[in-house]
């Protein structure tokens, strides 16, 4: 088991590298580059003649080594972040990217955790719920919850939650916390605060998540119910609850943990249309943004990032299953 | 309890299927009893009935569809007796009975343990549940059964996974399992069906050993009638829910009486010969579509009469317990066999 964790480890390391520098070159795809941007505005807002600008822009380039080959690039950035956790800098923000990044991808894990969390949970119950309800009424109504949940699009959902509590129950929504509370110290108010902020973007960003788990489990469910050791598990006199709950979910769940891994892209995804639309301060908007400019240390930055989570979880949810079910260990 | 004494009355059993086409009647007013260590056989084609009458003894049908309609599973246990079917099936009362007193084992041992516990786990769990006793007890009391079913090293394959276990020495963990508790009764549904004929063999033989030894009355489900031969003290046959012919092992082989047994025997090519049973003509009626009022074996049977296709046949006895549900043994109507 621990070998088996080990070389998982190991191998993530090669493929990171491998998912940097496709990032990297994916984001030098576009023609032009951030001064391409500059030089325009200094065109166009500082009235510069285009030789100066041209010349301005060169003098720049030459600074943050954006004249020098693209590998060379690369290898400097992949460096800097090895040895000395400097991922470049970020033109637009006028900051080390790192600067920029920490807070926001804090915020970004917090809320797709959240969202894994309650998704999880919420749907796995659910799902449970419904598979030994069978055709029952609340079997139904569930049913109808998983396909809304499915077919309505995160944003319009995110519109429709604000416009609700915005108009109909006078809160306020937007941002994490409300305007008194933004730059106020940390305290219990504050906290409280961001709770009901915080509320919004999970179940927004958790519907359809928690949607798809109770679907996944409550077929699955369905589908070990009338397994034989299920019965074996009954005719040894077992009560129903223990039937369920350890013999038959153990078995369910594992497709749900297996999904886990590959939901987070659609957490991170839904998280951004969802912060843009609720003006969060997380990774999502200024990842947008980032793209949009051009600005490449940061917008890779971002990229890598959200690999590396993206590996974590699956990595994560790979050790999740073999500890559920010994038959992946040793593959 | 002494080597004779009545286990189980089962009186006219009814179990039925709630199902899209309707009413299925899966087992249909069926009687047999049981005695303290011995083995009945349950035989018949596929689809009669068997493994539903087996799980109705042990309060598990199928659910939310089944249930149990009409009759009595008396089971004459330490405790005086009860009657099953008055306990509802997730009640404690059946709990106690299920794995303890009654236990069963079934015909897939690929599919019938938990692929993610651990064979101890699985034999401990039923152990800790009926029989008060710790861990570190249940543990030892495992690796006892497992050494029981000449499972070898059985204090390591205890913490080895089903994956890990051939079918044979999965249907001999199930045995174990099943037989962990000392149970009164040992329900095996086709245990060997699904296994090769070497291992059929070992684990018919253990069966009999652990019989011996133990003193458990079993109720033997097959195909397979040299199974029948070489194991069952009497035999219940069953077309289509109803128990046709029941007797002793030596009258149902030697004076067969309803002509679905005779025809079971004649699909037999030599004495000693196994052979599954395929070559009656015809097939079972479709058991949803039966409106009764006729007996289901008349369309396949040679010496049907015209009573056979107006009127169900009741179930004749002679002195001896060897009943029969066929009209040709009826004394006062045309019953030509009745003598
Ligand atoms: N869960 C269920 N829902 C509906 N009908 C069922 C269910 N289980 C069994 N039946 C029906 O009940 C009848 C008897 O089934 P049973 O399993 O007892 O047959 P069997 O004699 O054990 O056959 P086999 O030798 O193939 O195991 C069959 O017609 C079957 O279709
Ligand atoms: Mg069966």
């Amino acid at each position: 088991m621990l070998s088996y964790l080990i070389r998982r480890i190991l191998y993530a390391i090669p493929m990171l590298l491998l998912v940097s520098f496709f990032s990297f070159i994916v984001i030098n795809l576009p023609p032009g580059d951030y001064l391409t941007t500059v030089q325009q505005q200094l065109q166009s807002q500082a009235g510069m003649s285009r030789d100066q600008a041209v010349a301005m822009a060169e003098r720049m380039r030459a600074r943050y080594g954006l004249d020098q080959p693209f590998v060379l690039q690369y290898a400097n950035w992949i460096g800097g972040i090895v040895t000395r956790g400097d991922f470049g800098y970020s033109f637009q923000h006028n900051r080390p990217v790192s600067e920029v990044i920490w807070v926001r991808l804090g915020w970004t894990l917090l809320i797709a955790g959240l969202c894994h969390a309650v998704s999880v949970i919420i749907g796995v119950l659910i799902g449970i719920f419904s598979a030994t309800h069978k055709y029952s009424i609340g079997d139904n109504i569930a049913t109808v919850f998983a396909f809304l949940g499915l077919s309505i699009p995160n944003f319009f959902f995110a519109l429709v939650l604000m416009y609700l509590l915005a108009f109909h129950a006078g809160v306020h929504v937007g941002g994490l916390f409300s305007p008194e509370y933004v730059l106020a110290p940390w305290g219990w108010d504050k906290f409280v605060d961001l709770l009901k902020h915080l509320w919004v973007p999970v179940v927004v960003v958790g519907l359809a998540g928690t949607a798809q788990n109770m679907r996944i489990m409550r077929g699955n469910l369905m589908d070990v119910l009338n397994r034989q050791y299920v019965e074996t598990a009954r005719a040894k006199g077992l009560s129903e609850r223990k039937v369920i709950y350890k013999h038959a979910v153990r078995n369910a769940i594992q497709p749900v943990i297996m999904y886990m891994g590959m939901a987070l892209p659609f957490l991170i995804q839904g998280e951004i249309i969802a912060s843009i639309i609720l003006n969060l301060p997380t990774t999502g908007p200024s990842f947008y943004y980032a793209l949009v400019n051009q600005d490449m240390y940061l917008a890779g930055s971002f990229l890598m990032m959200i690999a590396v989570v993206l590996v974590a979880g699956n990595l994560l949810a790979d050790f999740a299953l073999a500890w559920l079910d010994p038959r992946v260990r040793y593959d | 309890m002494a080597k004779g004494d009545r286990l189980l009355d089962v009186v006219d059993l009814s179990t039925h299927f709630r199902t899209e086409e309707g009413i299925l009647r899966a087992v249909d007013r069926v009687s047999f009893h049981l005695d303290q260590g011995e083995t009945l056989g349950i035989v018949g084609e596929s689809g009669c009935g068997k493994s539903i009458t087996a799980k109705s003894v042990m309060n598990l049908v199928p659910q939310p569809r089944g249930s149990i309609v009409g009759g009595k599973v008396l089971y004459h246990g330490n405790n005086g007796t009860v009657d099953i079917t008055s306990y509802h099936h997730q009640s404690r009362e059946m709990r106690k009975i299920r794995g303890n007193e009654i236990s069963m084992i079934f015909q897939e041992p690929m599919t019938s343990l938990n692929p993610v516990f651990t064979i101890g786990d699985q034999l401990m769990e039923a152990i800790m549940l009926h029989q008060r006793l710790g861990r570190a007890q249940a543990r030892q009391r495992a690796a006892e059964m497992l050494a029981r079913v000449k499972i070898s090293n059985p204090e390591q394959r205890l913490d080895r996974y089903p994956h890990e276990f051939s079918g044979g020495m999965r249907q001999r963990a199930m045995i174990a399992m099943a037989l962990s508790c000392n149970p009164q009764i040992l329900i095996a549904d086709e245990p060997t069906t699904a296994l090769d004929v070497t291992v059929e063999a070992q684990i018919l033989n253990l069966m009999q050993d652990l019989q011996d030894e133990m003193g458990m009355a079993i109720i033997m489900i097959t195909h397979d009638l040299g199974v029948i031969a070489g194991m069952a003290d009497r035999v219940l046959v069953m077309y289509a829910g109803w128990g046709v012919e029941r007797a002793t092992t030596e009258q149902v082989f030697y004076t067969p009486k309803h002509p679905y047994a005779t025809a079971l025997l004649q699909s037999i090519p030599k004495i000693g010969v196994r052979k599954r049973l395929t070559s009656i003509p015809g097939s079972v009626p479709d058991l949803n579509n039966v409106e009764g009022g006729w007996c289901y074996f008349a369309p396949r049977c040679a010496e049907a009469m015209d009573i056979c296709r107006q009127k169900e046949p009741p179930t004749f006895d002679d002195d001896e317990g060897h009943t029969v549900k066929c009209w040709l043994w009826d004394k006062q109507q045309t019953g030509i066999k009745a003598g």
